[in-house]
């Protein structure tokens, strides 16, 4: 499973007497595809560095090598404020997901029982279906006469009258899409909490909710970082829910570099903007993890 | 009111469990739908015009096509080179391993805008053509990372000594491989196959980025999204669901099935 990525990577690499073999094999297994990723992942990466440096040769839409650090502010000084929604959303967007995600995950590795693999077999099952229509299906969900929106208006709980073509639309579009994401890796972090401990707990007088805060929660913390960023990453970069779900006013980092892409053919200031992406992540995750305290578990 | 009480998570679980599907049942819904306007967003008549003519549409069932073709190619090479990466890393020592580690993560935490323009700003530089290739080429990438982190899992999670076993038995190690390792990895190969397809036939942002004029599923459906999706798409991704589904769905039983034999034959 994707989402177990991060999870999996820190399991202990078994390695018996007698299946220690030679490294020239193992290399020779790893080449075609490490030169694979190689070429079509890191050379593209560095590829987008020059591209973001590039000048202008007066030919719209042809560029020529160069050291146009100047691309670098217009792509900050012109898009700022899609940089600041695309991180505001996608935040609140995780930590929904979270709250989401976490009853369903809690449910799945303790109580479900022989239900179990089944249940994780629907929680995947999403990405059979498609993205981009799954996305536009919210468009009839939180249509302005349906159901959910004709009741939060009669509560005058909605300021604009409306969820579509809101924030609240995009930021509901992008907590649904990557639920999976979240799921799965609470459930691998949820799974391999002894059940003892929680009974344990309850038998020295503590609530469920001190049990829980005391127990589950900080047992469970590697799955929630891995499942936080696995959802944060994607939705900090996508520009299918803001499109589908959101006005021309709740453009996000992810249409910025779509349209000076393929539209304004402007491919220095969008490498400058998808690389200026690219690096603030690492340091976002960086920050997230020390505040976590979870740097050794993921 | 104590039973709610325990039962809580239960509900809330199985609440939240339905919410992953509420828009795709939508989608099928809607496939059955005859729309007043050009969009297809709320229910007005029922119709099967769209089930049964499912290309009645020009370019849906080419684009369909194209998806299926790409998803194929794509998910038998990133399947391979990365069954490959895996046995490697949990099999042998090597010198750099977790430089390996690090290149098959990295494009599984790179927004997909990052990976899909920087590929572009490559074959712009190289004036590579885009099409069918590029989107392909695109597409073996990023299976590749999610084939080795499930088949690296399923490795993991093997017993060793069913190998040890073998060897006991004077198998050698090319038959040790053939009848005992490698159909024990299969079922997770399989799955990381079908995880691959489903990935590389619903991307859209990676595609976009460098399929020149080829329009693949996604791109149609996008394409579709500012002058109304039409019925047939609805009908065709909820074929796929459901298909796919079945397909998880036998698998699971079935390997339940043999499970349960093999435990009550031993």
């Amino acid at each position: 499973m994707p989402a177990l990525a991060p999870v999996a990577g820190g399991a202990k690499v078994s390695v018996g007497a007698g299946v220690q073999r030679r490294a020239r094999t193992a290399y020779l297994l790893l080449l075609p595809g490490i030169a694979w990723l190689g070429l079509f992942f890191v050379v593209p990466l560095v590829s987008l560095f020059f591209t973001s440096l590039q000048s202008p040769t007066g030919t719209p839409g042809v560029y020529q090598p160069g050291f146009e650090a100047a691309n670098y502010l217009t792509a900050i000084s012109d898009y700022w404020p899609q940089f600041v929604k695309s991180f505001i959303y996608s935040g609140i967007a995780t930590v929904l997901a979270l709250v989401i995600a976490y009853p369903l995950a809690y449910f799945i590795a303790f109580k479900a029982g022989k239900w179990r693999a089944l249940l994780l077999v629907l929680v995947v099952a999403p990405f059979f279906a498609s993205f981009l229509l799954r996305t536009y299906a919210w468009r009839t969900i939180l249509a302005d006469e349906g159901f959910i929106t004709s009741t939060l208006n009669a509560l005058h709980l909605l300021p604009e009258g409306r969820i579509l073509n809101t924030p609240i639309a995009v930021i509901t579009g992008l907590s649904y899409n990557f639920l999976p994401f979240m799921i799965l890796p609470l459930y691998a972090a949820l799974e391999r909490i002894d059940p003892r401990l929680i009974e344990a707990a309850g038998d020295l007088y503590a609530s469920p909710f001190t049990g829980f805060r005391k127990v589950v929660w900080p047992l469970s913390l590697p799955g929630v970082v891995a499942g936080t960023l696995l959802t944060f990453i994607p939705a900090s970069g996508d520009y299918i829910n803001a499109t589908l779900l959101g006005s021309p006013q709740d453009r996000m980092v992810g249409n910025a570099i779509q349209i000076n892409f393929l539209q304004f053919r402007d491919y220095p200031v969008a490498s400058a903007l998808s690389f200026i992406l690219m690096a603030i992540i690492p340091a976002l995750v960086f920050v997230y993890i020390r505040r976590a305290g979870t740097e050794d578990l993921v | 009111m104590k039973w709610l009480r325990k039962n809580l998570i239960a509900i809330i679980g199985i609440l939240v469990l339905v919410y992953l599907f509420v828009p795709i049942a939508v989608v099928a819904i809607l496939s059955f739908n005859e729309p007043a306007g050009k969009f297809n967003v709320a229910w007005n008549q029922f119709s099967l015009e769209a089930w049964q003519n499912l290309c009645g549409v020009p370019g849906v069932c080419q684009s369909f096509l194209t998806s299926i073709e790409i998803g194929v190619l794509a998910t038998l090479a990133g399947t391979i080179l990365g069954t490959m990466i895996a046995f490697a890393l949990v099999r042998y020592r090597f010198r750099g391993r977790s430089t390996t580690n690090l290149l098959i993560f990295l494009p599984m935490a790179t927004p997909e805008v990052v990976l899909g323009s920087s590929l572009l700003a490559l074959f712009l530089n190289l004036a590579f053509p885009l099409g069918f290739w590029t989107v392909t080429i695109a597409h073996i990438m990023f299976i590749i990372s999610f084939v080795v982190v499930t088949v690296k899992a399923r490795l993991q999670g093997m017993d060793p000594r069913l190998e040890e076993a073998a060897r006991d038995l004077y198998a050698d190690p090319q038959a040790t491989f053939r009848y005992v390792t490698f159909p024990l990895v299969l079922p997770g190969i399989l799955g990381a196959a079908l995880l691959g397809f489903s990935l590389s036939f619903d991307d859209y942002i990676i595609s976009a980025f460098n399929a020149g004029t080829l329009v693949t599923f996604p791109i149609f459906i996008w394409g579709a999204a500012q002058r109304g999706i039409p019925v047939q798409v609805n009908a065709l991704a909820t074929l796929v669901f459901v298909l796919s589904l079945l397909v998880v769905l036998g698998a699971q039983f079935t390997n339940h099935r043999r499970r349960r034999k093999l435990e009550s034959a031993v």
